[in-house]
């Protein structure tokens, strides 16, 4: 096996066990990087020089390294890829969008940050829908990811990059940011564990908005322990962000093995409808293989997801309106005739939303709907009412979409995004998980929802199904 | 000007919207100082006052606090749950694209600060302060505060030549913005208003409200209805059909000024059958004109809706409660009580609250005047204040004991031969007996004309001293 089809847990203990050299796991990578990029696309910007450099640190204190200090720095040596929408220090930071084609940030994101401070390796910032608008990662003003998987499809997104590097072996973790969908649908569409945590759970401070009220980075990875790893190090109260949750975070890694019996799934016909027949199909037989663990399936009845998109589509069409004002061509280089199509049309609708006389219309409206779905699935998970444990559903209807399905469909994303919008709404978490291959080969993914803060929890479940499924050891053949 | 028909067929309906900017250590919603004045540009920033992409505000505890502080000390309704709400607009001195700002629940709201119902000059106000109760002037008027909110400022815009630079060291310094109901009826009840509302917050000690230096901004709204509406008015509240704003004022004088400026402008107009515009204009202090800047067709549209970078706030009674514990003795209150408890003069009483430190300074000598009782002769508080007043006492340099032992020292005059005094006072009873039989049977306030005939005989007479001896004769 290759250095850099590694998993963060195989490359921890390697790296401990100096069976290889950080410079050697990132050379395999930045090799991967080479040999990948010009059909896959995954990357904006490749750190080759910076890796190369902090692996070398890495290297020297790991020659110093006893176990015990290993632990406080768990990513010691390990490449990461990181979404171009996290603010990195002295490394252009884009958004993949060419109004900030050249914007050098002063600072670190948070979640860089404290990637940084485990000893992450930054390998390179990862390619996303402009502005992260959208699901299919072709509206990136740096040309369009391919899905590793078949580069004739689309690898989703919009941390489609990030999702691409994972499933292209170009990196050892990468971390994404959703919005609503941005990492569990693009890792449905490339194969991999995608974790969207609970707003509030990882700080924003540093990433680009797009919904300040929903956005959040979360990890994609080649499995679901990785997940858990990077959780560990991105989770918990940031004073930068004030609306990080001063709930108390805990080792995500503890409860992956505890078994499952009794566990009680919810199951919605209505986050069915419309799906592909393969998928469907796919997450029955995940379905099954739950059952087999001791889990109990319940059939539940949850707020149609249709109404989501309506109030997604407006409360993320004001906010983008908001939070795009400041690229106004004094201070970025680029003036605003720049934006892309799609953030074009996303200032129109969110000013005219906002504007006096429809914002009770449609803004407030919307909140107030929010509200219903945030209640709808509090019931849901309202144990003392019967309620389930998890909820499980198809994460995306559909597998990959052919290059160039974004395009002339301005609603791509919100119907792409469909079954993973109400959950993103109420802030609840929720992780991807491949559960099998369509005809054609591409992959098929299910997501796992939990209460608040029930990450643990959804981490274990996704974890039991994945040890027993085995649909992570599948590679593309590159 | 010829004020005669104006007062006849208008009436002005003036209102208030100040700005002033808290003196807090750090900016509103980062870490950055506070303090631009003179800076050196750009060097108190940091990616959130910079509105860089991804920083985040979040918000500052004490601003919050000393925007309560305010709002508590005008008398406001303070809000149990409240929210930061995004204005957006476009300005290049605005970092973001939209300033964050309050909208629907401002911290304060209904509150009310009262003044002199004053017509005329500033000369005739005083006169008419009378020293009763601070609320129960017959003369006093209320001025309705609506709301009192917290917001961020801008940049600074400096203009050289044909380019413009941005100062971001402003950017995220906290304001609060006030705001009256259209309650004035002239300049001079803008003035007294403003003199009021700067002298609490530098009270509370929340602002320097430096006008020079921008920490206190002025943008009253004025507009005239004809009386015969002004008369329907008080029962259908009325408001003219236009409103003009002036912008740019930074002292109590030109906001005076501008008003009378706008009212003898508005007049003409008025006269002429037209209606004024709504539109917004700006002071030119060299000119004394006020110049049209914006035509507003409708008010603009900000957008407003709540900020998502920073969650509602909710403030139970004990927190806002205790705020209010911490609030000083605000002028209002002080004044009251030098003028009863320390038998002070209003004259006195307003000169000496006019600031914290000169009243805290007379109140320090009055207790160290209580430890020096000499024994005939006892500092009053009306012997500290006329010091104080008079003789221009600089607070900061003598201490408030040496100012009780310079005018224990001062007062100390020569002491009257005893023999000659009791001959005098012998004398004066002698001659005055209405006087005399009028003290006892109970009018002892006529000792004062009794010691006068006496000081008649003495060049420098101890006015104690002839007191004393004076009252021992009498009640003999």
């Amino acid at each position: 096996m290759d250095l850099n089809q590694l998993t963060i847990k195989e490359a921890q203990e390697g790296l401990r066990s100096k069976k290889f050299s950080s410079v050697e796991l990132t050379k395999a990578c930045l090799e991967q990087i080479k040999k990948l990029e010009k059909k896959v696309n995954a990357f904006v910007t490749v750190c080759e020089n910076e890796a190369l450099e902090s692996a070398k640190k890495a290297d020297e204190q790991l020659s110093n390294e006893t176990i015990e200090q290993f632990n406080n720095y768990p990513l010691l040596g390990i490449p990461i890829a990181i979404k171009d929408n996290f603010s990195t220090k002295g490394i252009k930071t884009t958004a993949s969008s060419k109004i900030l084609g050249n914007y050098i940030p002063p600072y670190d994101a948070t979640v860089v940050e404290r990637l940084k401070n485990a000893g992450m390796v930054l390998i390179g910032k990862t390619n996303l829908d402009a502005w992260a608008h959208g699901s299919s990662t072709e509206t990136s003003d740096f040309g369009a990811t391919k899905n590793p998987w078949n580069t004739g499809f689309l690898p989703g997104g919009s941390s489609g990059g990030s999702a691409a590097s994972i499933a292209g072996d170009e990196t050892i973790g990468s971390i994404g940011s959703e919005t609503a969908g941005s990492i569990r649908q693009p890792a449905s569409w490339c194969g991999v564990v995608g974790l969207k945590p609970t707003y509030g759970r990882v700080s924003r401070y540093g990433l680009i908005a797009m919904v300040s009220s929903l956005d959040c980075p979360g990890p994609i990875t080649k499995t679901v322990e990785d997940s858990a790893i990077l959780l560990n190090v991105l989770a918990g109260i940031d004073n930068k962000d004030a609306t990080t949750s001063p709930e108390k975070t805990e080792d995500y890694t503890k409860n992956l093995s505890q078994s499952i019996k009794g566990l009680k799934i919810g199951v919605s016909d209505d986050y069915f409808k419309g799906v592909d027949k393969e998928v469907i199909e796919k997450v029955q037989n995940a379905l099954k293989i739950f059952e087999k663990l001791g889990a109990t399936i319940k059939n539940i009845k949850l707020f149609d997801p249709q109404y989501s998109i309506s109030v997604y589509t407006i409360i993320q069409r004001a906010e983008v309106s908001s939070n795009l004002a400041r690229y106004d061509g004094i201070r970025y280089g680029l003036d605003r005739n720049n934006f892309g199509d799609e953030a074009k049309r996303r200032i129109m609708l969110g000013t005219y939303v906002l504007s006096a006389g429809y914002y009770d219309q449609y803004y407030n409206k919307a909140l107030k709907v929010r509200t219903i779905i945030v209640n709808d699935f509090k019931n849901a998970f309202d144990q003392s009412a019967g309620g389930v444990d998890v909820i499980i559903g198809p994460t995306s209807p559909s597998t990959a979409l052919s290059v160039g399905s974004s395009k002339n469909h301005p609603m791509f994303g919100e119907v792409a995004d469909i079954l993973v919008e109400p959950s993103t709404i109420a802030g609840l978490p929720g992780i991807n998980v491949p559960c099998g291959f369509s005809k054609n080969g591409l992959p098929v993914g299910m997501q796992i929802i939990g209460n608040q803060f029930q990450e643990s929890l959804i981490l274990n479940v996704a974890h039991k199904y994945e040890q027993e499924a085995g649909f992570y050891k599948r590679k593309p053949i590159l | 000007m010829n004020n005669e028909p104006l007062t006849i067929k208008y009436k002005p309906v003036i209102g208030l919207e100040v700005h002033v900017e808290l003196k807090t250590k750090s900016k509103m919603f980062c870490g950055c100082s506070a303090y631009y004045f003179g800076e050196k540009p750009n060097t108190h920033t940091c990616p959130v006052c910079l509105g860089l992409p991804g920083a985040l505000p979040v918000p500052n505890k004490k601003a919050i606090e000393w925007c309560i502080k305010i709002g508590l000390a005008l008398n406001c309704k303070i809000a149990n749950i409240s929210k930061f709400d995004r204005k957006n607009y476009f300005y290049p001195d605005l970092a973001k694209g939209y300033q964050i700002s309050q909208y629907d629940k401002p911290f304060a709201t209904n509150g009310k600060v009262v003044i002199a119902r004053s017509t005329t000059t500033k000369q005739s106000q005083t006169e008419k302060i009378a020293a009763l109760t601070p609320f129960a002037r017959n003369d006093s008027k209320v001025i309705r505060i609506i709301r009192v909110h917290m917001e961020e400022d801008t940049g600074k815009l400096i203009h050289q030549g044909d380019s413009t630079l941005i100062d971001f060291n402003r950017s995220g310094v906290p304001l609060v913005e006030i705001v009256t109901e259209p309650d004035f009826e002239n300049a001079v009840q803008v003035k007294e208003y403003l003199q009021k509302l700067q002298q609490i917050v530098r009270y509370l000690d929340v602002s320097n409200a430096d006008m020079e230096k921008g920490e206190m901004r002025l943008e009253p709204n004025i507009s005239l209805k004809p009386v015969i509406l002004a008369s329907k008015a008080s029962m259908t509240n009325d408001l003219p059909p236009y409103k003009v704003e002036v912008k740019n004022i930074n002292s109590f004088r030109f906001v005076e000024d501008a008003i009378n400026f706008e009212i003898q402008r508005q007049t003409e107009i008025l006269d002429s059958g037209k209606t004024p515009l709504q539109e917004t204009r700006g002071w030119d202090s060299v000119k004394k004109i006020a110049v049209s800047q914006r035509i507003k067709e409708e008010a603009m549209d900000y957008r407003y809706f709540p900020e998502p970078d920073i969650p509602p706030f909710q403030f139970d009674e004990s927190y806002i409660a205790g705020i209010n514990c911490d609030l000083p003795e605000l002028p209002e209150e002080k004044k009251y009580r030098f003028t009863t408890i320390h038998a002070l003069s209003e004259y006195d009483a307003e000169i000496l609250t006019r600031d914290r430190e000169t009243a805290d300074y007379f109140e320090e000598a009055l207790r160290a005047s209580a430890g020096t009782s000499s024994i005939n002769y006892q500092v009053s508080g009306k012997n500290i204040a006329n010091y104080i007043i008079n003789k221009k006492v600089d607070i900061n340099k003598t201490l408030p004991a040496e100012l009780v032992k310079i005018i224990i020292k001062s007062s100390q005059k020569p002491s009257i031969d005893k023999d000659k005094l009791e001959e005098i006072i012998k004398k004066v009873i002698s001659e005055n007996s209405k006087a005399v039989n009028d003290y006892k049977s109970g009018k002892i306030q006529v000792i004062g004309f009794l010691i006068g005939k006496v000081k008649q005989h003495f060049s420098t007479a101890d006015t104690n001293q002839i007191r004393i001896s004076l009252e021992k004769h009498l009640k003999s």
